[in-house]
């Protein structure tokens, strides 16, 4: 029996371990609170509506992506977003075919320009999708990264 | 964490360009060490704040699918040479680091 009671004990320990290393259990210094659920999210909807409230989406011409058509590397995938949207609160980046699509997410000050260049990763060919929230709404634009993996760049 | 810093902070007309290279490993938590088999815990960088002067200008959310080595670049109008920008960052274990520039 004392077994038993010591190996569920250790066995509660290791959720506690998983907990804290996904985050659940909030570390001191964390700066703002991190939605989990919106990064843990299976689909561009719910991750969409899960961050930002809403996932009514209007596709826009005044966001640019720009992306390598082919990555040979998905693991390093280079992608700025830029916006000629007036008053742009934030910009999401996902991408559609990752086990988990929300990339990362930028607030702006009033201040700061719509304009983010990250690297990402990109499991495998996929659209990249950057969401900009403009005066309450939701902006997207999505644009096609094809990743070759072991072949010869093709 | 010590951690290697690549930031720069360039004003060019009435707009200051920042670009930084962050050195982090950003583990998914789904990959596997060859060897062991073990599954490596997921390490990676959930918040990263930007600041001039003190104030906020850019408040980032990530999560595993930002690449190893983070690198980023934005873009904000109301500096002046001399000025601060300080980026700051936490990871999912609770470490963090920040790296205080001038505006060039």
């Amino acid at each position: 029996m004392k077994r038993r009671t010591l190996l569920k004990g250790s066995l509660s320990a290791g959720v506690l371990g998983v907990a804290a290393g996904a985050g659940l259990l909030t570390p001191q210094m964390v700066l703002a609170a991190w939605p989990k659920a919106a990064f843990d999210a299976k689909s561009v909807d719910s991750a969409v509506k899960t961050l930002l409230g809403s996932d009514s989406l209007s596709a826009s011409n005044d966001i640019t992506i720009t992306a390598p058509p082919i990555a040979e590397n998905g693991a390093v995938v280079n992608v700025a977003v830029s916006s000629t949207l007036k008053n742009a609160e934030s910009i999401s980046l996902l991408v559609e075919k990752n086990g988990s699509p929300l990339a990362a997410s930028f607030n702006l000050s009033a201040q700061t320009e719509p304009f983010v260049k990250t690297r990402i990763k990109v499991a495998k060919t996929s659209s990249v999708i950057a969401v900009v929230k403009s005066g309450g709404k939701l902006y997207s634009a999505g644009r096609e990264v094809k990743v070759t993996i072991g072949g010869c760049g093709g | 964490m010590a951690s290697n810093w690549k930031v720069r902070a360039q004003l060019s007309g009435d707009v200051t360009t920042v670009k930084a290279l962050i050195s982090h490993p950003m583990e998914t938590g789904l990959r596997k060490d060859k060897k062991t088999g073990k599954v490596i815990p997921a390490h990676y960088i959930t918040n990263l704040t930007a600041e001039h002067n003190g104030k906020s200008v850019l408040d980032a959310l990530w999560g595993p699918a930002v690449s190893a080595n983070p690198y980023l670049s934005f873009r904000f109008t109301g500096a002046k040479k001399g000025d601060s920008v300080k980026i700051s960052w936490v990871d999912n274990q609770g470490q963090s680091d920040s790296h205080t520039v001038q505006v060039a």
